[in-house]
């Protein structure tokens, strides 16, 4: 997957907010200054310290953290709606610190869009000018995005809707008008602000549903931030999880699930239903499954508790996988059980501390 | 042998004080200053304030009260003639507009004024009932010979809140955007707004001609302008930062952000200020007829000058309706606005 080209490229990114940014900057690098100390003793917030991402053509980039971890300060760089204290940001190879207003405001009218969590629609406008907002701030006139605001509200299922108000559709529908806004922009990046978070579980499985629908079909490259784990995991290709403003651990999904790193994360997934996280590929024995003795067949994308239903109970059985219907490994039912042993929360992490 | 000699004895300014005495010779009297003539044997307990009058008596170099206000009476008469060649030019348009007004008002006949008024009721309340509330209103105080009167208020009002408009919602834009000209901006119209309105009058019939309609035209504006900026700085600044980030997520420019977004989404705000200027006019406008502002100002202060109650009760009754009328209106128009735009809150 990985071989996709980078489409977003974030390098040692700081931001620091305060009085003197570049003051507190000196004392964070050459002092090593941690985020508590530089509050307490210099008035400073350490939004972010020493991000390297690199986000990938056609894929989605999740990235995970608490509140106040500064994933939406992060997001809010790749546009540049918070200018970095030091860094840099490249799209497409471009240095985009290095734009001026006339550039930048190219950038974020025709190659990035953003979804918003309160959805920050117009209020006085109608849901087919909402959704056309993009193309009108280029200075097309309503009769020529009116046909592409309509297409894009389709899409997203609020065919019929464009002309009421915002205010007079449920939340699910709002963001899907704001969904639909970020669609006709026709841009290639998409930045999603917790799009979801304000929505009700219900909804917000049937949003990402449609999400994934979608990204089949466009392939854009999404920046989505979320809070919640099961989202992230569901959503990422790659997954970024930050803590105080700087990385813990990035890479695959399934990868960071089977090794975590830090006693951060081993609490994060400690209490998700890994059964239906993990996936059949991340476990599997690769290599040719002939000669082995196999009772049945399994895609190599389904989740473990479909191979669990599948096996019904017993651990003695073997699958074969496949992946397009070519078999690629084995799968053992004793791995999948041994995979689905959960990891602890751990001693030194954060719930340690809370108690 | 005043209160105070000691004190500029012991500064050693006693020989400033008799250099002053002697030059300038005592100067007027005022009749407080013949009354306390006799004795200077007060008590401890009478001591007076050291104020600059009391200190005139210990030592005749130091100014009286009565010197500073003089001194601004002639301050602002030295400056008066240079402010006249600037003011004068400037606010002419103002004269124009108002003769127009009055003229166009009272010329038109009232069958042709009065449809009129009601198409703008309608228009902005679209209220069928609000409407026949305007007609009775309206059609009592034309029965009661109060007709005249009551159109040269609304045509003063029409022109003055007007321009309020016209020039309070950009300065309200103007600082909104800028914290440093809303610092400074907020003590002038806090000025503005406590300042008794008899006082505005003063400097204005100074510099104008109290036949000229600018004169009451530039008080009330001044008055009423207030709650119109206020509110749209405040209206601007109340606009969802969500909303506003998303504005500028998609590229907007700061003048499609303005018109797109900050205006629009002040608009309740901006209107409410629109209707608190509206109602500030129109008690200036009663206050104005001290200086030769017409309507029915003039026949309540006709009823108080001439101690005429009923005159002055019944133009009072007639001010109370139009204000009514203009509140309604207007307060119709803002529930309109405030139902279209309708800012989601959840």
């Amino acid at each position: 997957m990985s071989d996709r080209p980078i489409k977003i490229r974030v390098r040692d990114l700081y931001k620091i907010f305060g009085a003197d940014p570049q003051a507190a900057l000196e004392k964070v690098l050459k002092e090593g200054v941690g985020k508590e100390e530089l509050l307490n003793e210099h008035g400073h917030v350490l939004g972010l310290r020493r991000i390297d991402v690199d986000m990938r053509a056609g894929e989605i980039t999740v990235i995970m953290g608490l509140s106040g971890s500064g994933k939406s300060t992060l997001i809010r760089h790749l546009n540049r709606l918070i200018e970095p204290t030091a860094g840099a940001v490249e799209v497409d190879g471009e240095d985009v610190l290095a734009y001026g207003e006339a550039r930048l405001r190219k950038l974020r009218r025709e190659r990035m869009s953003m979804v918003f969590q309160k959805f920050a629609l117009l209020p006085h406008r109608t849901v087919l000018d909402n959704a056309g907002t993009a193309l009108a701030v280029r200075g097309i006139g309503r009769g020529e995005y009116e046909a592409e605001a309509e297409k894009w509200l389709d899409r997203v299922g609020l065919g019929g809707y464009g002309g009421r108000y915002p205010h007079q559709l449920s939340g699910g529908m709002q963001q899907r008008v704001g969904i639909a806004r970020a669609l006709t922009a026709n841009s290639d990046i998409m930045l999603m602000d917790e799009a979801f978070s304000a929505l009700d579980p219900l909804i917000r499985t049937d949003m990402q549903d449609l999400l994934l629908d979608l990204q089949t079909e466009l392939h854009k490259t999404i920046v989505f931030i979320t809070h919640d784990l099961d989202e992230a995991l569901k959503l990422a290709d790659h997954l970024v999880i930050l803590k105080d403003g700087a990385i813990v651990q990035q890479g695959e999904p399934q990868e960071i699930l089977l090794h975590p790193n830090d006693p951060y994360i081993v609490d994060f997934i400690s209490d998700i239903n890994r059964a239906r996280v993990l996936r059949v590929r991340s476990i599997m024995t690769e290599g040719d499954p002939h000669g082995v003795e196999t009772t049945d067949e399994i895609d190599h994308e389904a989740n473990l508790e479909s191979a669990l239903s599948l096996s019904e109970g017993d651990t003695a059985r073997t699958f074969r996988v496949t992946r397009d219907g070519e078999p690629v490994g084995v799968l053992k039912m004793r791995d999948v059980v041994r995979a689905l042993v959960p990891t602890e929360a751990s001693d030194e992490g954060v719930r340690a501390q809370a108690s | 042998m005043a209160t105070y000699d000691g004190i500029f004895d012991a500064l050693g300014l006693r020989g400033w004080c008799d250099a002053a005495e002697q030059g300038g010779g005592g100067g007027a009297m005022s009749m407080a200053d013949l009354l306390n003539k006799g004795g200077d044997d007060t008590t401890f307990w009478q001591t007076p304030f050291p104020s600059l009058d009391t200190l005139n008596k210990a030592c005749a170099a130091m100014p009286r009260t009565r010197d500073l206000t003089k001194g601004v009476e002639e301050g602002f008469l030295a400056i008066k003639d240079a402010l006249k060649v600037v003011l004068d030019p400037l606010t002419q348009p103002l004269s124009h507009f108002l003769e127009f007004a009055l003229w166009a008002f009272q010329a038109a006949p009232w069958f042709v004024t009065l449809p009129v008024l009601f198409l703008v009721a309608y228009v902005a309340s679209k209220s069928l009932k609000l409407v026949g509330f305007v007609a009775i209103a309206l059609g009592f105080l034309a029965f009661i010979d109060h007709y005249d009167y009551a159109m040269q208020t609304l045509a003063i009002i029409f022109v003055c809140a007007l321009l309020c408009v016209l020039l309070g919602v950009p300065i309200g834009i103007a600082m909104s955007r800028s914290d440093r000209l809303q610092k400074s901006a907020i003590p002038v119209l806090d000025m503005l707004q406590t300042l008794p309105p008899f006082v505005y009058l003063i400097p204005l019939i100074f510099l104008f001609s109290v036949t000229e309609p600018k004169l009451y035209g530039i008080a009330i504006i001044l008055y009423a302008i207030v709650p119109v900026i206020r509110l749209t700085d405040l209206g601007i600044r109340l606009v969802d930062p969500e909303v506003i980030e998303a504005a500028d997520a998609f590229g907007m420019t700061d003048r499609q952000k303005l018109w797109g977004v900050q205006v629009p989404l002040a608009l309740p705000n901006i209107m409410a200020g629109v209707n608190q200027t509206i109602m500030m006019s129109l008690a200036m406008v009663v206050i104005a007829s001290l200086v030769s502002a017409p309507g029915l100002g003039v026949l309540v202060l006709r009823g108080i000058r001439n101690l005429e109650l009923g005159v002055g009760l019944i133009a009072g009754l007639g001010i109370v309706l139009l204000a009514v009328i203009l509140d309604r209106v207007t307060k119709a128009a803002l529930a309109r606005v405030n139902a279209s735009s309708s800012v989601q809150r959840n």
